[in-house]
């Protein structure tokens, strides 16, 4: 045991750990600002005097006062991005494909993890559980989430890509795209065939809805209370711990090193004594895992999903993946954290900045216009040196 | 019985017949040279040897085994190791991973230790790198640690895809020692040159490859006074 603990690499795991908490808080901090200089200009003209007019509030105090509760909200989607990027960014950096069929990954990790929280459910076991019990189920369901989408993203490479390893490159990203839509549809059919419902809910247990008081204040005529709900808390948390725990895998063991020695350079790496195909595999595996727990977090933080959640998530985490450099782990944390965040700050300010003209929902025209943006101008994205040297 | 021996090999890149019969033997103990011009399939031979490509027809028996359908990864724990054209480094792996990838088949830290020492005897100024990316090394550099990183599987047959390209004459001459005291320690080594003075002039025998063909073969002295050799390969008319 205690040469176990000897061999552990310290500074491995506090690496990303740092990185993590360097790109959250720098996201919150340059976002926060920007977010307060608009407010600050826009307080003077007639977009400042309406809000006060309903809110008998500064729009500079209401932006400020919202500010905690719209960070934490980026951060939470912006973890599950991050954990949908790197799958997509370990396949780009094994085959230099785009894994179109991951975002139902995500959507089975999502769907097996509800089903086996509504199936406990339906036994009467979740509304009685104990506070403990409720995170045991909680995490059985992640972890079924995750072993059933890394099986299947293990599965989709066996079947639809390895056989097409030495076709052009076009050949298995259509293969994705074809595997994506039958998988979308496998699941409609089994939803069907078994529930006969096209949607299905998280099952209301435990503390999850809940939040942690952090304070109140009271602005103009309302009362605010600021908190975060453990569901945010939950999601956060243990995408940090499975970044921490990739980012050790791929960095400081002997099976993380030959993973990166096969994204160098599969005729060499196999002449090291490293069989390829299992390496690949086994990206598969750790990609599709961790696409399934992102799928199970989702569903706990949005509640519903249906055989499409996958799509838009699965969408905007490639996106993040290209904005922080496809092939480059790093950069799949950054991308992610930075689109969820910009996301949210979007999302929440723009209806009052723009006096109700464009609200939440038109959030997503900020992910794709980074997408044509990074695409435009720098192809590479933030820390792609990896894929430049590739090219 | 020798240790390696090519039978009647042929081989394609795509539709290209590129090896046409190759028949070739390496000895326990031998340094064995393989000489040619350019794309007359000097890798090709070595790349169908470990497993990189299968052969369309022969046998390849390595220390009483045929390989000739083997995956390359297998092959590497029968004990071969192979150099690669271009020397193969690892760029975004620093010089102690690109070793321990090397070393990838042995599960003994110790023993993975033991040969990175060894490794870092024959090559000093490796040791100063130990740290930096294989791909900011210079080219002589990626070589020592491409030819470090073939010994750390200690194989019982290596095999050197042009060591000498693109190295200060210098440098070459410092390779070519190793290899020759490689070969004394009883590594047996297979090498793949352009440089043809060079490459006879360390090894016992050799054999010259000509558009996927072995056309002569001979000791390496004979080879070095044969006139055909001395004419296309050593620059003597």
């Amino acid at each position: 045991m205690k040469r176990f603990l000897k061999s552990i690499n310290v500074h491995e795991l506090l690496r990303p750990l740092g990185q993590l908490i360097f790109f959250s808080l720098g996201s919150t901090v340059v976002l926060s600002a920007i977010a307060l200089v608009l407010a600050l200009i826009l307080d003077r003209t007639v977009v400042g005097q309406t809000l006060f007019e309903r809110l008998n509030v500064s729009l500079y105090t209401y932006t400020l006062v919202n500010l905690p509760q719209v960070a934490i909200d980026g951060l939470t989607i912006g973890f599950v991005y991050a954990a949908i990027a790197l799958g997509y960014t370990m396949v780009y950096g094994v085959l230099e494909f785009i894994n179109f069929a991951h975002s139902e990954i995500f959507a089975v990790g999502a769907f097996v993890g509800v089903e086996i929280l509504i199936a406990l459910d339906k036994f009467g076991i979740l509304t009685g559980a104990s506070l403990v019990m409720a995170y045991v189920y909680l995490i059985l369901a992640i972890v079924g989430g995750m072993l059933a989408a890394g099986a299947l993203a293990v599965a989709v490479e066996r079947v639809a890509y390895r056989p097409l390893r030495h076709a052009s490159r076009l050949v298995p990203l259509i293969s994705a795209i074809g595997v994506s839509f039958l998988l979308q549809d496998v699941i409609r059919l089994v939803e069907s065939l078994t529930t006969g419902q096209f949607n299905r809910i998280f099952p209301t247990f435990g503390n999850f809805d809940r939040r942690v008081i952090l304070g109140k204040m009271t602005m103009g005529a309302t009362n605010i209370t600021l908190g975060v709900s453990y569901k945010s808390i939950i999601v956060i948390v243990s995408a940090v711990l499975m970044l921490v725990a990739l980012n050790y895998l791929v960095n400081a063991t002997k099976i993380g090193k030959a993973i990166r020695a096969v994204a160098q350079d599969h005729p060499t790496a196999s002449l090291m004594g490293i069989d390829v195909n299992r390496i690949i595999s086994l990206t598969f595996l750790v990609g599709g895992m961790l696409g399934g727990a992102a799928g199970v977090l989702y569903a706990l933080k949005f509640t519903r999903i249906d055989a499409f959640v996958g799509f838009f998530p699965g969408l905007k985490a490639f996106t993040a993946a290209v904005l922080g450099g496809i092939g480059n782990m790093t950069g799949a944390l950054l991308g992610g954290i930075v689109l969820g965040m910009l996301e949210t700050f979007a999302g929440s300010y723009m209806g009052v900045f723009t006096m109700g003209a464009a609200g939440t929902e038109y959030k997503d025209i900020f992910a794709f216009s980074i997408l044509i943006l990074v695409l435009i101008f720098r192809p590479q994205g933030l820390m792609g040196a990896n894929v430049a040297q590739k090219a | 019985m020798s240790l390696l021996s090519l039978h009647d090999i042929h081989s394609y890149y795509g539709h290209i017949h590129a090896l046409k019969g190759i028949s070739l033997d390496v000895n326990e103990g031998e340094i064995v040279t393989l000489i040619g011009s350019n794309g007359a399939g000097k890798s090709t031979t070595l790349r169908t040897i470990s497993g990189l490509i299968h052969p369309k027809q022969g046998r390849i028996m390595f220390g009483g085994k045929d390989i000739s359908q083997i995956k390359p990864h297998t092959i590497v724990l029968a004990g071969l190791g192979h150099v690669p054209e271009g020397r193969g480094i690892f760029p975004k792996l620093t010089v102690k991973e690109n070793l321990e990838m090397g070393a990838f088949t042995v599960d003994d830290p110790n023993e993975i230790e033991l040969r990175m020492e060894y490794g870092f005897e024959l090559f000093p100024r490796l040791k100063e790198r130990i740290s930096q990316y294989g791909g900011t090394l210079s080219g002589g550099e990626q070589q020592m640690l491409a030819i470090a990183r073939g010994l750390m599987m200690n194989p019982r047959l290596l095999m050197l895809d042009e060591p000498s390209m693109g190295l200060a004459p210098l440098l070459v001459e410092l390779i070519f020692d190793i290899i020759k005291a490689l070969n004394d320690k009883g590594t047996t080594i297979l090498l793949v040159e352009q440089n043809a003075l060079m490459a006879l002039s360390i090894a016992h025998r050799g054999y010259v490859i000509q558009n996927g063909e072995i056309v002569v073969t001979d000791t390496a002295a004979n080879l070095k006074r044969n006139e055909m050799v001395q004419k296309a390969y050593l620059g003597i008319d």
